[in-house]
């Protein structure tokens, strides 16, 4: 089995091994106005509270904002969340530590997630792991991960770049994958999940041709 | 296939907007729910006799009818967050027909008595979110999502939440948790959600794939969909293949049809020149079958009964190329990445049983060890506040009793090989190193 890149293990919290400094208070609810928050990081924040009867439940979408603008869920990310949630700090990093797309580490731009769960692997995953390693793996603007099932088994081997899924995909289409993002092109616009059909034609109750990208129209 | 309620139109350019949906009839269930009274809508559910599409199998309509009447604040969330691996019908009906899923659900609250709903769907699934949010604008402009829907006394806030990559919360309390701002720990049940679930309010919680079959149940009547499948496996479902098939894909079929129907007619077989080994029914949680349960028929009673289970509805087929202990170790080391860590059994017994594998692929093993691995998915199951240790221990388990010959070879064949690498390269080992995967 290929090695993880990334974060040893994104369950746990980032320095979960180095001891905690027992001499300092523990953060409070930061004070109204003792951080800055970017503008629009604010009214996102806000109008997420604004979804639900409880302020608590917006702590997943104001983190990923805040990651948005900050690229990972620094400390600075944490306490502009934190004021305007009105929560402590440690409420939200207790969030951030727990789920795979929020990062407690510093990472690249670019996020190319490979998933290498079951239907992928007995695909080639694996190998596409390691090509895209091989070819990614010590550029800064790049966080490759390894990703359990990102449900796409119908495209298998696949990545899904920038959010964008891609597949099937060979080791021979890395270059133009990490190109394609690089340049802030289209990622291998015809391998796009996007632009698939069902399997099964005739599941439809119209004709309609199996690969409509190969004629050329989307 | 004749008989596509889900899958119908599925791929006609456009059906993702509100014109092109409506110009297919789309909405026509939600106005003919309406002129009837909840009663009488989940009179209907019932008669349909649908059982949940996420994994448990659950009968809705029931679902529906234990949340309590009156006036308090009640949920209806719908569980977007499919990660269960092989799986990806949600994806597909989500991405191409977001108006389905959102008729349903205004057709399922009405039943239920709720006024507040959420979409809970996974962080990964951006695309698919973004399309639902651009359909549930549309919606609510026509007045189908809102306040009194379409002049009647229904009104439904509605609003798509994402989370961010966590498997356990597919799990319906741990996705509570999470939609309530907190690390997606499952809780202890009784109480069940319907009881109190979100916020503390009742809540129904129903998978994608349930919901966005209610139009198709109002449009034909509770009964006639009932006609479609088998007595206790009513209805169509989606069903997702993928592995070593040829033509991985959705498949829309009768419930109740055969396996090996589903397998190699729509999903063309194993690729060229290779053989089953074995295949998941119902995603990676799900026992192992081989290529000697091929006719069972695809239903959940008939299923379970041949000791595996159609769980969400994901087939994922594997040849002979792949030996069992790879694919073992690819099933523990998943769930050991999930287990959220709240109870002891699954904590511990997915990270002894990825140690025990590692062991066995590097010849560190002896035979006990197997045994020993089977006891721990015994003690796993039924042991945990959720099914995250029993969907390892499940397949786990089921490949020691299946597959018990490979993996007492592969543990002969790793030893003499690490014995020989001790022996040093001109050293002349006890065996020579049988041929293994």
């Amino acid at each position: 089995m290929s090695a993880h890149p990334g974060p040893p293990d994104a369950q746990r919290a980032s320095a979960w091994d180095r001891p905690a400094d027992l001499e300092k208070d523990p953060a409070l609810v930061p004070e109204p106005g003792s951080v800055d928050v970017p503008e629009g990081l604010r009214r996102e924040i806000e109008d997420a509270m604004a979804r639900y009867p409880d302020r608590h439940s917006a702590a997943i979408p104001a983190l990923h904002a805040a990651q948005q603008v900050h690229g990972w869920c620094s400390p600075e990310a944490i306490e502009q969340v934190a004021l305007v949630m009105a929560v402590t700090p440690a409420y939200l990093d207790s969030v951030a530590s727990f789920y795979d797309m929020l990062e407690n580490h510093p990472v690249g731009r670019h996020s190319v997630y490979v998933c290498t769960n079951i239907s992928c692997s007995l695909r080639g995953a694996d190998a596409l792991l390691e090509a895209i390693v091989a070819e990614a793996g010590e550029d800064p603007d790049f966080n490759v991960r390894a990703f359990e099932c990102l449900g796409a088994c119908d495209i298998a081997p696949m990545a899904s770049v920038d959010g964008v899924y891609v597949g099937p995909l060979e080791p021979s289409d890395v270059t133009q994958l990490l190109d394609d993002s690089r340049a802030g092109r289209p990622v291998l616009p015809d391998k796009q999940l996007a632009t698939r059909l069902v399997a099964d034609p005739s599941a439809n109750s119209r004709e309609f041709p199996l690969h409509p990208t190969e004629e050329g129209s989307p | 296939m004749s008989e596509a309620l889900l899958l119908k139109d599925i791929d006609e350019p456009g059906l993702n907007t509100l014109a092109t949906y409506e110009a297919r009839g789309g909405y026509a269930s939600l106005r003919k729910a309406l002129q009837k009274t909840p009663g009488d809508v989940l009179v209907e559910l019932e008669a349909s006799g649908i059982r949940g599409r996420g994994g448990a199998g659950f009968q809705m309509g029931k679902k529906v009818s234990f949340l309590p009447q009156g006036s308090m604040d009640k949920y209806l969330v719908c569980n977007a967050d499919e990660s269960e691996p092989g799986t990806f019908k949600d994806r597909e009906l989500m991405q191409k027909n977001p108006h389905g899923l959102i008729e349903g659900i205004v057709i399922a609250s009405y039943a239920a008595g709720t006024d507040r709903s959420f979409i809970y769907i996974r962080g990964e699934y951006a695309h698919q979110a973004d399309i639902v949010e651009a359909a549930l604008a549309e919606a609510r402009d026509a007045g189908y999502v809102g306040e009194r829907i379409l002049g009647s006394n229904h009104s439904l806030s509605l609003h798509v939440h994402r989370g961010a990559g966590a498997y356990i919360c597919g799990e319906e309390t741990g996705l509570l948790d999470s939609l309530e701002g907190k690390r997606g720990n499952p809780r202890l049940k009784p109480p069940f959600p319907a009881n109190q679930g979100l916020y503390q309010g009742p809540t129904l919680i129903n998978n994608v794939e349930t919901l966005a079959t209610v139009p198709a149940i109002i449009e034909l009547g509770g009964a006639e969909y009932a006609e479609l499948g088998v007595q206790t496996s009513t209805g169509t479902k989606v069903v997702s293949v993928s592995g070593h098939v040829q033509r991985p894909g959705n498949y829309e079929v009768e419930l109740g049809v055969p396996s090996r129907e589903i397998i190699y007619d729509l999903a063309g077989g194993p690729l060229e020149g290779h053989q089953i080994k074995c295949w998941f029914p119902g995603g990676s949680s799900s026992p192992v079958m081989t290529a000697d349960d091929l006719d069972v028929p695809y239903d959940f009673d008939s299923m379970a009964k041949a000791g595996s289970m159609i769980g969400s509805g994901a087939i994922i087929v594997v040849d002979e190329t792949t030996p069992i202990v790879d694919l073992a170790l690819k099933v523990a080391k998943f769930y050991r990445h999930e287990s959220c860590g709240k109870c002891t059994p699954c904590r511990e017994g997915t990270n002894w049983t990825v140690k025990t594998l590692e062991r066995i692929d590097s010849g560190e093993a002896t035979p006990m060890d197997l045994d020993i691995m089977a006891s721990v998915q015994d003690h796993i199951i039924g042991n945990c506040l959720c099914v995250l240790g029993d969907a390892m221990a499940m397949p786990i388990g089921s490949m020691i009793v299946k597959f018990r010959d490979e993996f007492e070879a592969h543990i002969e064949g790793a030893r003499a090989r690490s014995e020989l690498a001790l022996a040093g390269a001109g050293g002349n080992g006890r065996a020579n190193g049988e041929e293994l995967h």
